[in-house]
């Protein structure tokens, strides 16, 4: 016998009641859990996805959205630009690096992007197997899309019309996959890369079968020949810091493209976003503080039962000191019980919102990510178990044992 | 063995109670008899160190009981005082033989007699029950077994028959005298109760207040 088991008898002596303190905080602080591993994955992923990248540039319309599209892969484009534009801008003293990308057809939802080897690259991008793509309609599959539908290299398949939802299918031209990259953890995963020539030749009416044998360029913009050709969004890695200031005023006032920094439309839209997080923390907050005041009601509801019993117990030799930690100790294996159930619940909520959702951003979610402040959370659980315990101990405390025996 | 002397008590200063001298040797036995209000719970108390007197003297084993305080008076009674109580105050959220292990836990004394002691007041059956479970008589035994848990060199019992029948209360006089006798502890009972008064001789009436 000792005091941490004294205390848990008592404790499972009311299964109905700790069941529900417990479960009340767990509720509490399942939600803080959910919104920490949301909000760390999020940020760190976002940040990752961004890596390398200065500035986006594209068709003129929402910034958010240009940076949604073309760097995480998650909205619509903001429309399309010519290839004119573009060029005119590798010719910019303050740009290092272009990197085109085109976009418009899907395979089951997994976005087809045409670009260069330069994208590949900016993301440290290794093979699993196969090779980069060399002719037009190679295409090389980001992991999960190989491994979620199930296609190896050699394979062919048909892209379709539109971002997301498809339309109709290009079905006169079949993408045959030359290669898989290794698992990136980033936006790489869940795209199928091909090049920028793959994109015009799709869509274009007539069909040129000597330009589909071609190699096609890895670096810079492919030749347009004789046509009007049109990217969807330039990545542009600035020379010196001087371009952060100059480069996007440029842009934006003096031709008709669009120029948004990711760091700067993430920043927003996480401002934006934590409104929401905060109600939401904001709730969490006061489910846990009524789970702590539910707490110390049943702790000194329980006291006023258990006078007796603290009173015998001051008979058997305990000092009242005893008492106070017993009675603290019920409150601090409450709320650790609490707290490890809370985490338990986060990650399974997390688990359940990542299953329901296969496609976008959500599912590149993790739930069995451990993160550092999880900690903090048992530290802050137990927390509020002293508190509640507080007063309740510090009347077991003072119990007068006579008294107490006395008055049957 | 337990020695009280000059001891002087009162709730209100026009009320003292008027308290006799006690000094009992190792295994000898004490019955304190008296109305309601005229005093005996308390001295019981201040026996037991859970009630300081106003002024006087206990001693046990050569401890001056109340020149301890705090913690070490706890532990001091833990292991040395024995107290069963008219209701059998058992914790109920314990079993019975969690009951005994606890009162060894907080005297800090390792008891390996449980065991025997539960065979001897013939609850051993019942060493996995929960109080709830218990009979009154049983109840009252669980007490006993536990005040002798620690081996203590004093037993107290406040009308420790009051709620119990005719049999019960017979059983329960003897085991408490027996066991006093076994541990060679000092026994002092206070009752009203006239079915304890043929059982032990040294009686002291206590008339009230002075």
């Amino acid at each position: 016998m000792n005091m941490l088991k004294l205390s848990w008898k008592y404790l499972i002596a009311k299964p109905l009641n700790t069941g529900l303190n417990i479960l009340l905080l767990a509720l509490g602080l399942a939600i803080i859990t959910v919104l920490i591993l949301i909000q760390d994955q999020f940020e760190n992923k976002m940040t990752k996805d961004s890596q390398g990248i200065d500035l986006v540039v594209g068709a003129k319309g929402s910034p958010l959205q240009l940076i949604l599209s073309s760097v995480y892969h998650i909205d619509f484009p903001t429309g399309n630009i010519d290839l004119e534009d573009a060029t005119a801008l590798t010719r910019n003293r303050l740009v290092k690096n272009i990197i085109p990308l085109g976009m418009g057809d899907n395979y089951q939802g997994y976005r087809i992007v045409g670009t260069n080897y330069d994208y590949l690259d900016l993301y440290d991008a290794g093979l699993l197997e196969g090779k980069r793509w060399e002719k037009p309609f190679d295409v090389v599959l980001g992991n999960e899309v190989a491994a979620k539908l199930d296609l190896k290299v050699g394979d062919n398949f048909i892209g379709s019309h539109g971002i997301g939802s498809s339309s109709h299918e290009h079905d006169e031209h079949p993408y045959l996959v030359t290669g898989i990259l290794e698992p990136m953890n980033n936006v790489l995963d869940k795209l199928v890369l091909t090049s920028i020539e793959s994109v015009w030749y799709t869509h274009d009416d007539e069909h040129d079968h000597e330009k589909f044998e071609a190699s096609v360029a890895t670096s810079g913009f492919p030749d347009p020949g004789d046509e009007d050709r049109e990217l969807t969004s330039l990545l542009i890695q600035y020379r010196n810091p001087m371009a952060a200031v100059q480069l996007p005023r440029m842009i934006n006032s003096r031709t008709n493209l669009q120029a948004a920094s990711p760091s700067f439309e993430i920043s927003r839209l996480f401002e934006l976003l934590g409104i929401g997080v905060k109600l939401i923390q904001g709730l969490a907050l006061v489910i846990i503080v009524i789970a702590g005041l539910s707490i110390f009601i049943a702790l000194f509801n329980s006291l006023k039962e258990r006078k007796y019993d603290l009173a015998v117990m001051r008979t058997l030799g305990a000092s009242s000191g005893q008492l106070f930690l017993h009675i603290i100790l019920e409150g601090v294996i409450l709320t650790f019980l609490g707290a490890l159930v809370g985490m338990a619940m986060g990650h399974l909520f997390l688990s359940i919102i990542v299953n329901l959702n296969e496609q976008g951003a959500i599912s590149s979610l993790s739930a069995s990510v451990f993160l550092i402040e999880e900690l903090y959370i048992l530290g802050y659980a137990v927390v509020v178990g002293i508190l509640a315990s507080l007063i309740p101990a510090w009347t077991a405390y003072q119990t007068d044992i006579a008294k107490q025996l006395t008055k049957s | 063995m337990l020695e009280a002397k000059n001891l002087e008590f009162y709730y209100q200063e026009k009320q003292k109670f008027n308290i006799p001298d006690i000094s009992l040797s190792p295994g000898e036995q004490l019955l304190i008899i008296g109305a309601s209000g005229s005093g005996k719970t308390t001295v019981l108390n201040m026996l037991g160190g859970l009630l300081k007197p106003l002024k006087g003297e206990i001693t046990i084993d050569g401890t001056s009981l109340y020149s301890l305080s705090g913690a070490s008076l706890d532990k001091f009674r833990g292991k040395n005082i024995g107290i069963i109580f008219q209701k059998p105050h058992i914790l109920s959220p314990l079993t019975v033989e969690e009951n005994l292990k606890l009162a060894n836990y907080f005297s800090g004394k390792e008891g390996n007699k449980i065991d025997s002691i539960l065979k001897e007041l013939g609850i051993f059956d019942k060493k996995h029950s929960k109080v709830t479970t218990l009979s009154e008589g049983e109840a009252q035994r669980v007490s006993i077994a536990r005040a002798l848990a620690n081996g203590p060199k004093v037993i107290l019992a406040d009308e420790p028959t009051a709620s119990l029948d005719d049999v019960n209360a017979e059983n329960v006089v003897k085991l408490l005298k027996e066991q006093a006798e076994k541990f060679n502890a000092a026994l002092v009972i206070v009752t009203h109760d006239q079915r304890v008064k043929d059982h032990i001789s040294n009686q002291i009436t206590m008339g009230g207040l002075v």
